[in-house]
Order: structure tokens, then sequence, then C-alpha cells
């Protein structure tokens, strides 16, 4: 559904991203892994518009997506949870759930029920503005307002970052259900264990380039200890 | 008596004031963008009302009613094909250009209807007055003055009740996430610029039943507006209605103590809550 051939990123002078190759299958669940600066969310970046790149270096349906705008590529079924959630400040959750949802119309399991279902604390709190919310429900917010559009894929961008455990522990048990919605899931992660433990197949980035790419299930400790670090375990 | 009939007075003149400074005010709250020919296309609405008036006989509410929907496009046609090329992190391109535009916006109002001062006629509503009893006032201000409050309470349904709304919102806010959630923050700004333009047409329409303009008076609405403004708070309706009220009843009270004070007057208002509240009497946005 999803491919990238060949994709490289630029930001000015230096070039993040050196030939990038990954595909994901309808309704799958696809873990992207790599430590710091290897060039994880620029992939996403590049996936979703937010960075130009060559028209036929990213394909959606076997279409080149690379020329549009990031509101054309989202249109198009492909949602973002941005790093950092990206919350809207001026509006209210319920607001914030709606936006994701008021440009792309289809039918799908997803709306503001359904939400509020899989994340029950963003109804109780749905005029709060978004900002006024704890980090872990900020990132239940930005998920639900993802997922308003019901997209086909749905592209997290580090969704444990800066949470406490007990944290990320309620918002991975919320992906399986995300799953059988239908809804396909790449998912940009540091936390290797958690990343592994819901995906079916898994890509290691490190400086630019995919390192390993694997079942999650076949993949060994020591696969992703020298596709993670450059080095044999 | 003679000094609630000025402050009246005064209050109603502030209406007009708000009505040339809420258009700014939305486009500033939405992209960030001083507009330094907002003055200019006021004055560009008024001879098109007037010439919907003069060349084909119309009623000047008809013919502003005709002449929103043109400055719509005319304002969506500007954002699009100029100002959304100039909006960035620089501030300065955006302010040259509509420096420029408000420039050669004078010079061609000037080419095209001459320097002779014009009026919109209304017939018999110019000089109908309502008697209150304590003050007496024109129906003209009061109009002006509902419009503006009218305009307001609508910008803000549209602001706070609509997708809309929450898209001009979501876009302020953020307009690189605005765009992973599937909105056009070109095509947002250019839907703002075009609201802008039909406010500004009835600031127009109440400009030119009032009072003479002609193609070089636009700075000086634009200097009323941006005072309001200012002294409103950035990105806030209400509060730029109170900045033009501010504005309006030094204007008034500066007049009654001297005709030629009415000016001068308004603008000590301006500094002066500038140096009591540099960022206005209620500022929403934080930048």
């Amino acid at each position: 559904m999803l491919e990238t051939r060949g994709l490289t990123a630029d930001y000015g002078q230096f070039r993040a991203l050196f030939g990038v190759d990954i595909t994901v299958a309808a309704g799958e669940c696809v873990a992207i892994i790599g430590a710091n600066g290897a060039g994880k969310s620029t992939l996403m970046r590049s996936i979703t518009g937010v960075i130009g790149n060559a028209p036929g270096m990213v394909l959606h349906r076997d279409e080149p997506i690379g020329a549009l705008s990031s509101a054309e590529i989202m249109k198009r079924g492909i949602a973002m949870v941005p790093e950092g959630r990206r919350l809207f400040p001026s509006l209210t959750v319920e607001e914030n759930l709606l936006v994701g949802g008021q440009a792309r119309k289809v039918q799908g399991p997803w709306s503001l029920d359904a939400v509020h279902d899989l994340f029950p604390i963003l109804g109780e709190r749905r005029k709060s503005p978004g900002t006024a919310l704890s980090g872990g429900q900020q990132q239940m917010v930005a998920i639900g307002r993802a997922l308003m559009s019901n997209p086909e894929l749905l592209l997290c961008d580090e969704i444990s970052l800066g949470l406490a455990p007990v944290v990320i522990r309620d918002i991975y048990a919320a992906l399986p259900r995300i799953r059988q919605g239908g809804a396909a899931i790449v998912l940009v992660e540091q936390d290797i264990g958690k990343a592994l433990a819901v995906a079916d197949r898994v890509y290691c980035m490190m400086e630019g380039r995919v390192t390993l790419a694997a079942r999650a299930a076949e993949v060994t400790r020591e696969d992703i200890h020298s596709a993670y670090f450059g080095v044999a375990a | 008596m003679i000094w609630l009939d000025t402050l009246v007075q005064g209050i109603l003149l502030g209406g007009l004031y708000a009505l040339f400074a809420a258009g700014l005010s939305l486009v500033f709250g939405i992209m960030r963008l001083v507009n330094l020919a907002h003055g200019d296309l006021i004055i560009l609405a008024a001879y098109l009302v007037l010439m919907g008036v003069t060349l084909l006989g119309l009623s000047p509410w008809i013919a502003a009613l005709i002449a929103m929907p043109v400055m719509f496009g005319l304002g969506w046609l500007l954002q699009a094909a100029v100002l959304n090329r100039v909006l960035g992190k620089d501030i300065l391109p955006p302010l040259l250009v509509t420096f420029g535009l408000s420039v050669a916006l004078q010079n061609g109002l000037l080419e095209a209807f001459s320097a002779d001062s014009r009026r919109i006629p209304v017939g018999a509503l110019e000089g109908a007055s309502l008697d209150l009893g304590l003050v007496t006032v024109g129906i003209m201000p009061l109009m002006t003055f509902a419009s503006a409050i009218v305009t307001i309470i609508a910008l803000n349904a549209l602001f706070y009740h609509t997708a809309l709304g929450r898209a001009f919102r979501a876009t302020s806010d953020d307009a690189v996430t605005a765009g992973l959630m599937g909105i056009e923050p070109k095509r947002i700004f250019a839907i703002a610029t075009g609201i802008a333009m039909v406010v500004v047409t009835l600031a127009a329409l109440y400009l030119g039943m009032r009072a003479n303009f002609d193609p070089s008076i636009g700075p000086a609405r634009l200097i009323y507006a941006f005072e309001a403004v200012i002294i409103g708070g950035l990105g806030s309706l209400w509060g730029t209605l109170a900045g033009g009220i501010i504005i309006g009843v030094a204007q008034t009270f500066g007049a009654a103590l001297n005709p030629e004070w009415q000016i001068l007057a308004g603008h000590i208002a301006f500094l002066a809550v500038m140096l009591l509240r540099p960022r206005g009497l209620f500022p929403r946005a934080v930048d």
C-alpha cells in the first residue's frame, strides 16, 4: 500500500536519508526503530509531505505522492500522530479531535464516540483546552485526532517519548483495537521491546539508512544490536 | 448634558473604527500579517459601492451587497497570488509588499476617479436622528455601531462554532500540523483575507455614506484601525471594538474641547493605553 523507493531527504546541505526503501502492506503493523538522529522522524516527515521530495520516491497505492502537499497526502488516507503530539492550543480536546476528521470524510469505524470509547478520559475532558491535559492524555488526543479521518495508514512518531511506563502501557493497549479497525500502523519507536511486541515487521535505521528489515517474530537480539549500533553484539 | 452627548457620539464613532479594524484584526489573528493596504482597500470598496449607486442606480445597500462578493474574490486573489508567497518567518516582506500595494492602489484610484472628494448618496437617512430624551443620536451612527456589533458576533460565531473557524484557529496555532490534518494553510489564508474584504466593504459603505472620501485618505483609516486593534489586544475582536470606542470617545472629547484636537486626542489616547498596557487590553495572541 505504501512504498518508498530510494528515498532521500535533505536539510539544506545536510543529507538525512540516503536511499531508504520500506514497504507497508494494508492492515500491517510495521515498527521503525533506531537511535536518535537515525532518520526515523525525517522518514515520517518525507512520507507526509512536510519535507518535499522527488515525486517517484514515495508511492501510495502505486501512485507517486512525493510532490503532493501534506493536506493532499492526508486526504488519501495517511494520517500522522506527530512527534511531540503537536495539539492545537487554541482548541478544546473535542475540537482537536474534530479538526482531525473534517478534511477527509469517509465511512469507517472511527467517530467522536468511537474515540471516546477507546480513550474514555477524552470524553470527560472534552471541553478542556487540549494543552491543559497530562502528557499521556495529550498523546491520546493526538492519536484520536489522527483516527478521526478513518485513515488506512496511521503513522505514529515516538508515541511513548517522555511518558511514564504506566501511561505507555495504556496507549499501547489501544493499538490492537486500532488494528481491528482496519488501519495499517507504522510505529516509529526508540523503545525496541514495546515496538517488537506489537509489530509484524521491523525496520531498523542508522545514519539515514535501513540497516535491518525482518519479521518481528524472527528477529534476534544480535540482529538488532548490530543494526542499531553498527557493531556486532 | 453636553458631556453625555459627547460620550455617546464617541462610542458610536467607535463602531465605525471597529468596522475599519475588524478585518485587520481577523487577518492578523490568523496569519500574523499586517496589511498596510487595509485602509486603501476600504477606499477601493467605497468607490465600488459608489459606482454601483451612480452608474447602476442602485441603493447603497444593494450596491454594497454586490460589492461584497467582488471584494471577497479580490481578497482571495490577493492572498493566493501575492501575499501567500511572501508570508514566512521574516515579517518584513509582507509589510513591504502591502506598503507597495497601498501606494499602487492610491495612485490607481487617483487615475480612475480623480482627486475630487466623493460621497455615497443616502437620501433622508443621512440627517435622520432619534431622540432618546437625554441625548439625540443620528440614525446613521447608530446603524454603524449596530453593524459593528453584528459583524463581531458573526465573526466570533464563525471562529468558534464552525469547522472553518476550527481550521482558522488550528492554522493560526501551527500551520504545519494543520497541513497534516488535511487543511491547506494557503487556502485558509485566502478565505480569511476574502472574509476580511467583506467586512472592509461594510466599513466602506458606512465611511462613504457618513463622510467625504478621496483616493488619499486610506492610510489615515489604516492608522485608526491599527490603533483600535493594538488597544484591544492583538487578535481579540471584542477588544478591537473596545479599542475603536476608546479612540472614538477620545476624538469626540478632544473635538468638544477644541475642534483642532479631534485627531490628536485619538492618537494620545492610543499612546496612553500603550504606556499603561503595552500588550493591549484583552491580549489573546501570545506572540
